[in-house]
């Protein structure tokens, strides 16, 4: 099962490659990892979407947390969450028709044509996964030139901090 | 305040970190750390090869409790220190390994005698750090210090530029550390440990496995009169020998890939198993899921990462093994099990895994080491190699005191056992501490002999010479119908070898005479050395095979073939190597 991550680091310098190099170690396939900047100053957050069992995530995060580094991980996956990937996608358009069949359907999943030229568009979209599927999924039969995913970032609703929900929760499990 | 250079901080923070001691060795980009060190008053262990200054400080920290610490220049420094790292962390020992970089501006040039030394090392320590700036070399210091001795015990390593040694900053040592991501935690959970309590009450067949972090945690006194309290039979971990008092009765000896057949039934049939300070390594557990199949496990240790990560637990408590072995026994009600201990004195009647003849006809290696147990009265410190000598001294030798059994676990680097031996001598010069190795490990790291004379250390040596790779060659005759493969050596003339050394040395190859050989060699002040010429195709058991279970220990070499069909039944695959 995929598993969301959400690990708040010390910005320090190769952090990046402590936690990446522990998800390889652990034989850990990562579906996909940012990183950017937080509220916080020197304070980072990856997201990490993991595929596996639920008890090989817990003790990825025992690992993570053993990174004097990493100062919070969650997993929010039960958690009420907003998830946002942003994707840009260069579909072939060779025609006037295909420009505004791309752009309703683009318009369809709130997407936007960023970009135009004779023979392709740039498609921006941004959303879950699954909308970034669909969408994807509606355009192949263009053809797809070219297309990338920023990976996941997610957030928990409402008004607590992310990190603190999960946080009290793995605490107990640890006992 | 004062303006001091990188290498004078260098030395001014060690000191405040009360180190005394330092192995290594010195290289282009660490002459201006050595021109500095030597002005302070450090005791400088020159090693003869940086893996022997590696495990220096590995066997000075075992034996200490202190953080060891060893130093290496840029490059082939830094890499030949590897092998003791990683070894430090696998065996949780707390390690301060510093080394010298490329100046600062010519890092990711390719310049001479530059490695990516945090890169290749950041696997194998707690935590490791690049000094770009002067400014932050006793900050990073101080970090280093807290977290190889905290928590669960580790290597930190600290790569310092050469430029960063000479440039100058102001020098105040931090009083405390900023390390939010770092906290362990040293109290057990006291619902965890009233909960534990109640399971070890209602336990009919318990036991008690205690590892490493009996000893890390300096919690003797504390398993002790836990296992008094609820007098449960106390087995140990290969690490945890010397946690608890062999001829104690309560010992029940260790169990796992050549453990005492009754350790491995009693754990194959408890029903309550408190694991402290152990961390299920596959060598203890055999094949995980015939495991402790009718135990509830109560799994204690510090590191959060270790309960659950290879076992199932019904109580996992995170924290120090001696604040929670305290809380237990506070929270415990007294305990009686005569009906399991009569069971397991039966098991130990019936396979007594330990027994050897009065005088055997050929030189067998229990039964030397055995004689070395009644020559010492068990109150010698063994340090021990890799290999066929590792697992008899492990097994013939009952260690009596707390910490006097130092051998490498979790890595297993052949050659470990001279220069830990060094670092043991040197953090207890008290003691009399013996090498015991084979033939193959001890050709891994002679050089070190070197450091015996140098620093005029009595270790006695006993070189156990079969003539093979012993370990691997019983594999080989076991498991591989004797097609023994890379495993015969030529040996030199170790007599001469010990003698080019100065050292006293003395080849030993009749029964009667190794009584008075190491008595000969316990009456010389100062280093001495045994060759002991075995018996060459002797093996280790009991023996518990690669993918079986514990319950399909085998006692001898006639047992291999049936049991083996059993277990490739059972697994269909090989579970590790040597
Ligand atoms: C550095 C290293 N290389 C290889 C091995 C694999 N290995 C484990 S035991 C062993 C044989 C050790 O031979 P020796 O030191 O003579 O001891 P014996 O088993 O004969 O007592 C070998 C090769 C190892 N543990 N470490
Ligand atoms: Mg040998």
């Amino acid at each position: 099962m995929k598993h969301t991550l959400v690990a708040l680091v010390e910005n320090q310098p190769g952090v990046l490659q402590r936690v990446a190099n522990l998800f390889s170690r652990r034989g850990f396939n990562i579906e996909s990892l940012t990183v950017g900047h937080t509220e916080t100053e020197r304070t980072s957050r990856m997201t990490i979407v993991v595929d596996g069992a639920k008890t090989q995530v817990e003790q990825v995060i025992k690992q993570l947390y053993k990174l004097i580094d990493v100062l919070r991980v969650s997993d929010v996956t039960d958690d009420r969450t907003v998830e946002r990937e942003l994707a840009l996608i260069k579909v072939h358009c060779p025609s006037a028709t295909n420009r505004v069949e791309i752009a309703n359907l683009a318009e369809i999943f709130r997407g936007r044509v960023v970009d135009v030229a004779p023979d392709a568009v740039i498609v921006e979209v941004t959303g879950n996964d699954e909308k970034i599927d669909t969408l994807l999924g509606m355009l192949r039969p263009y053809g797809i030139k070219e297309m990338v995913r920023t990976g996941v970032i997610s957030m928990v609703r409402g008004s607590q901090v992310t990190a603190r929900v999960t946080d009290a929760r793995m605490l107990d499990a640890a006992g | 305040m004062q303006r001091l250079t990188g290498a004078q901080i260098l030395c001014e923070s060690l000191l405040k970190e009360g180190v005394d001691t330092i192995f290594g060795m010195p290289g282009g980009a660490v002459i201006p750390l050595y021109d500095t060190l030597f002005q302070y008053p450090f005791r400088h262990v020159l090693c003869r090869h940086e893996q022997g200054a590696s495990h220096m400080a590995d066997g000075y920290a075992r034996i200490t409790g202190k953080v060891g610490v060893c130093l290496g220049t840029s490059g082939p420094g830094a890499t030949n220190l590897v092998t003791g790292i990683a070894t430090a962390m696998m065996d949780s020992v707390p390690m301060v390994a510093i080394t010298g970089q490329v100046p600062t501006y010519m890092i990711g040039k390719d310049a001479f005698q530059e490695t990516d030394t945090t890169g290749i090392t950041m696997p194998i320590t707690k935590h490791n750090y690049l000094v770009m700036d002067v400014n932050d070399l006793a900050r990073v210091v101080k970090e280093a210090f807290h977290i190889a001795r905290t928590g669960r015990p580790g290597p930190v390593l600290i790569d310092i530029p050469k430029d960063v040694t000479t440039n100058f900053a102001s020098y105040v040592y931090p009083s405390r550390v900023h390390l939010p991501g770092f906290r362990p935690r040293v109290q057990g959970h006291a619902r965890q440990v009233r909960q534990a309590a109640r399971l070890i009450e209602a336990a009919k067949r318990p036991i008690i496995i205690a590892g490493h972090g009996i000893i890390l945690s300096g919690a003797f006194a504390e398993l002790r009169e836990f296992a008094e309290k609820t007098q449960i039979p106390v087995l140990t971990t290969l690490l945890g020998i010397s946690a608890f008092p062999e001829t104690h009765p309560l010992y029940l000896g260790w169990p796992g890939m050549h453990g005492m057949y009754y350790a491995n039934m009693a754990i194959s049939h408890t029903d309550c198993m408190v694991a402290v300070g152990m961390r299920m390594d596959d060598r203890v557990t055999g094949r995980l899921n015939a495991f402790a199949p009718h135990a509830q496990i109560i799994h204690i240790d510090i590191d959060p990462a270790e309960l659950g990560k290879n076992v199932p637990t019904a109580v996992p408590i995170v924290g120090d093994a001696k604040h929670v072995l305290e809380a237990l026994t506070d929270e415990v009600k007294p305990g009686h099990h005569p009906d399991w201990m009569q069971t397991l004195a039966q098991w130990r009647i019936q396979h007594p895994s330990l027994a050897l003849p009065e005088r055997p006809e050929t030189m067998s290696s229990p039964w030397i080491i055995r004689e070395l147990y009644h020559a010492t009265e068990g109150k010698a410190v063994l340090v021990t190699d890799v290999g066929q000598a590792q697992m008899w001294a492990a097994q013939h030798y009952f260690f009596e005191r707390p910490n006097t059994h130092v051998t490498s676990g979790g890595l297993g680097p052949m050659g470990y056992a001279l220069p830990a031996a060094i670092g043991v001598q040197i953090g207890k010069p008290d003691e009399e501490v013996w090498c015991i190795t084979g033939d193959g490990g001890f050709q891994m790291t002679l050089e070190e002999l070197s450091v015996l004379v140098e620093e005029k250390l009595p270790v006695k040596i006993a070189l156990f010479n079969n003539g093979y790779l012993g370990m691997v060659r019983q594999w080989q005759q076991l498991f591989f119908d004797r097609r023994y493969a890379g495993v015969k050596m030529w040996n030199p003339d170790f007599v001469k070898l010990g003698e080019a050394y100065g050292i006293p040395t003395v080849r030993v190859s009749q029964v009667d005479d190794v009584r008075n050989a190491l008595d000969w060699a316990r009456g010389i002040d100062g280093p001495a050395m045994i060759e002991f010429v075995v018996e060459a195709e002797e093996n280790v058991f009991p023996m518990v095979p690669p993918g079986a279970s514990l319950q399909e220990t085998i006692e001898n070499a006639e047992e291999v073939a049936p049991k083996m069909r059993q277990v490739a039944v059972a697994v269909g695959g090989d579970a590790g190597g040597v």
